[in-house]
């Protein structure tokens, strides 16, 4: 009953949607207020059923009701509770739903917040998220119903794949999708701008705190899947170039370039049809990813079980929705009129470089993960392309923009004077310079580009913070002032210089972690001692646990650490009776200054176990540096201009007085 | 009993799910070692997906490793180690595609978008300044009409 209810729901949303893909579009073009009004209420009521189906899948993961196939196949009576909500998203069938329940509820949003859009714009933008609505609700309707019965019902449920029963998937799909489905505003928006004819900084206005809360949750996916990769997987990596993980990455990059574009045609109505095209592209590139975690065209870990008809499917809405926008726009872009003029050596200038490198790494990224599929199926050779090569090409890129960051923030919009943003960076540069030679002298080994590396991150921290200090006049003035100074410039500023930062230490961490490391491989029994980077491991126990749905092998150590104190750390291997697969899960003294990560291997005849040990200085600093870059996205949304929204009329804004403080 | 069965069972199902490098394969020359560590993070797993043979538990890989070590100890320079395992696996082994005409597209596509988009942007700057700026700012009649009365307002 309850799934049925779930599937009728999706047939009645997806019925309203399609009203919601035509009737407001009608409206625009006879002008008629009340059809175009239509499209908000279609919106929410789109998102209450759709809400109600994911409810209903919900709750037959937590009475097991295993005659439904896909909680058959997914769970188990014994699992957690809370992997059993979580296992609702852990599947191709669930966590299409999960994507979808988020793009309804961003139309939701559109259509609440949406008030004082211009009427044929919101209308506009709606329909086309209808579009997009339709067509995934066609998708998981025709190809991937969650809520197909199985007759006769089993007695129990073949449980979750184990590596997903961790809280780190809990959060990491909806992270992910939150950016992935945020970026289809963007998307609509664009298209809404392309059939409307109209575009202008206003727009940008409308459409950046949308980018900015896709990008702050892309951001915290990504990071978040990472560290998932990182203490779940047991192998201490923390990025593998896979092609899973490079589908989340390329949208990130080209929602990064759009992000920083729409402030050029927010401030000064440049880079329109620049900005336009980004838009469709993040989406595009989207639903690219999409495309390959489920269509089986890649192997990797992170694929969901996959069918051919499937990846067809997605195939199809990908070149409907990219091919037809891409038309659109080489058909109306030309006619949109090109704003304000400025020279290279200014803010606009800066972002422009920015855009420049930003979509170039997008491109190698994306050409690296295609071109052995676009070889294979054209000469029939087979080529590997893998991490080394994404460093050999995505490094040449990436250093360039982080020496340049520092200096965007720092010149003046039209004509900046790149002399006076150097003299302003002065002190940065010195810190920079001195702290990579100073770890130069102290750390003797690793390669010599490791106090590069760290100056380069020492150079974007104290740079993105030059600026606000600039600003504040701290030295000119005594320190009060220039505190509250600080403290009154726009909360953009403090997110840019956060943003900034962020890379900065995300830098630290990679440096740290791959220059640095040191690692132990050999066999340990009770009573055996290890040393490692200053620290004294010694093996003291060695045991078998049963957890609620699978059997451990748990080894204790304890750990001197260079500062005399004494810590315990448990490392294990799982056994998951269900699925008859095992996992490690790694044993970690979580520091800023590094990690010690420990996991376990074969174990011997003798009682003793193969046992790894690495210490990885400054790893942390890759995913606080991430949350740094998220932390800066979220102060930039909460700025006042964002959040007043843009203004109605240029009489309205006249009329309150109030003057949008200029960057 | 009940927990020397459970133990036992553990060894036993667990067999073949170590990580990547054993204690066994490790060359007692530290210097060795690390090279056949940095040659095995560029050859991929065969029978994996996209894990290169220092990461993965596959019985291939260790045969692979292995087979890397055993070069090295013999005098193998670090080429010579890969040309070896690419004359026996084929060029699917590595994971850093040699460059060669069938391979171009995919090394200098990155480069060479820098490049045209760079020399672009360049382009429209320097047409730019050939127009002077104020063509574009040019007024339409309502425009035109709306700013005298508000010069006329401010006179007034």
């Amino acid at each position: 009953m309850i799934a049925e209810l779930g599937h009728y729901a999706l047939v009645l949303a997806l019925a309203l949607s399609l009203v919601q893909s035509t009737v407001p579009l009608l409206g625009v073009r006879r002008g008629d207020a009340r059809l175009m009004a239509l499209a908000g209420s279609t919106s929410t009521v789109i998102f209450a059923l759709v809400l109600v189906s994911f409810g209903a899948l919900t709750t037959l993961y937590l009475q097991s009701d295993f005659s439904v196939v896909n909680v058959f196949e997914n769970s188990h009576s014994a699992k957690p509770l809370i992997y059993k909500i979580s296992g609702v998203w852990g599947n191709h069938e669930g966590s299409m739903l999960l994507w979808i329940l988020i793009l309804v509820l961003f139309s939701a949003l559109v259509a609440l917040f949406g008030a004082n859009l211009p009427a044929t714009l919101r209308a506009t933008v709606l329909a086309v998220q209808g579009w997009i609505i339709a067509t995934f609700l066609l998708f998981i309707l025709a190809t991937s119903n969650p809520f197909a019965r199985l007759d006769p019902a089993p007695f129990e449920g073949r449980d979750l794949n184990p590596l997903l029963q961790d809280p780190g998937l809990a959060a990491h799909p909806p992270l992910l999708y939150l950016g992935y489905v945020g970026f289809s505003i963007a998307f609509s928006f664009a298209i809404a701008a392309l059939i409307l004819g109209r575009i202008d900084a206003a727009w940008a206005r409308w459409v950046r705190p949308w980018v900015l809360t896709a990008w702050i949750f892309l951001t915290l996916g990504i990071s978040m899947g990472s560290y998932w990769a990182y203490y779940e997987l047991g192998w201490g990596g923390w990025w593998f170039w896979d092609p899973v993980e490079n589908a989340s990455f390329m949208p990130w990059l080209a929602g990064t370039a759009l992000l920083h574009s729409a402030i050029v045609m927010e401030k000064r109505e440049a880079l329109k049809v620049w900005t336009l095209l980004l838009a469709i592209l993040t989406f595009a590139l989207s639903l690219l990813g999409t495309f390959l975690v489920r269509s089986g065209v890649l192997t990797s870990v992170h694929a969901f079980a996959t069918d051919p008809a499937r990846g067809v499917f997605i195939l199809a809405i990908m070149v409907a929705f990219v091919g037809g926008a891409l038309a659109l726009y080489a058909w109306r872009a030309p006619s949109l009129k090109q704003g304000g003029i400025f020279a290279p050596i200014s803010r606009e200038g800066t972002l422009v470089l920015n855009n420049l490198f930003l979509s170039t790494m997008c491109a190698a990224v994306l050409v690296g993960t295609l071109y052995p599929l676009a070889l294979e199926a054209v000469t029939d050779e087979k080529i590997s392309v893998g991490p080394p090569f994404f460093n050999a090409t995505f490094a040449p890129l990436a250093i360039p923009l982080f020496v340049l960051i520092p200096f965007g923030p720092m010149l003046a919009w039209k004509r900046g004077d790149l002399n006076g943003a150097a003299q302003r960076l002065l002190a940065a540069a010195a810190i920079a310079a001195v702290g990579g030679a100073m770890a130069a002298s102290l750390v003797q080994k690793g390669p010599w580009l490791a106090p590069v590396g760290l100056a380069l991150g020492l150079w974007l921290i104290v740079g993105a913070f030059s600026e606000i200090a600039s600003r504040a006049k701290v030295l000119q003035e005594p320190l009060s002032v220039a505190w509250a100074r600080a403290k009154g410039l726009p909360r953009s500023a403090w997110g840019t210089a956060f943003a900034h930062a962020g890379v900065g230490v995300l830098v630290l961490g990679v440096v740290g972690e791959t220059a640095w490391k040191t690692e132990f491989i050999g066999v340990m029994g009770p009573g055996d001692r290890i040393e490692i980077s200053d620290h004294a491991v010694t093996l003291t126990d060695i045991r078998a646990e049963r957890g609620p749905n699978f059997q451990d092998q748990v080894v204790t150590f304890s750990v001197v650490r260079p500062n005399g104190a004494r810590l315990p750390v448990s490392a294990s291997k799982r056994f998951y009776p269900a699925r008859q697969m095992p996992t490690t899960e790694a044993g970690m003294i979580e520091r800023l200054s590094g990690d010690l990560y420990v996991t376990l291997g074969e174990p011997q005849d003798d009682g003793k176990i193969v046992v790894r040990v690495f210490y990885k200085p400054q790893v942390n600093l890759i995913w606080i540096g991430s949350l740094i870059m998220a932390l800066g996205g979220v102060l930039s949304l909460s700025d006042r201009r964002l959040r007043v929204g843009a203004p109605r009329s240029a009489k309205a804004h006249r009329a309150t007085g109030h003057v949008a403080p200029a960057e | 009993m009940g927990r020397t069965l459970a133990v036992l069972f553990l060894v036993l199902t667990m067999a073949g799910t170590a990580f990547a490098v054993q204690p066994d394969e490790v060359l007692d020359d530290p210097a060795l070692e690390a090279r056949a560590r940095s040659i095995s993070a560029e050859l991929r797993c065969l029978v994996c997906q996209n894990q290169s043979i220092d990461d993965s538990d596959a019985e291939l890989a260790r045969d692979l490793r292995v087979l890397v070590r055993e070069r090295l100890v013999a005098g193998d320079s670090d080429d010579d180690v890969i040309d070896y395992v690419v004359s026996r696996y084929g060029e699917f082994v590595l994971l850093r595609p040699v460059m060669g005409t069938h391979t171009a597209v995919l090394w200098f596509a990155a480069p060479v978008l820098f490049l045209v988009g760079f020399i672009g942007i360049l382009t429209v700057f320097v047409r730019r300044r050939r127009v002077p700026a104020t063509v574009a700012a040019e007024l339409t009649a309502e425009e035109r009409a709306r700013l005298d009365a508000l010069l006329k307002e401010r006179d007034h």
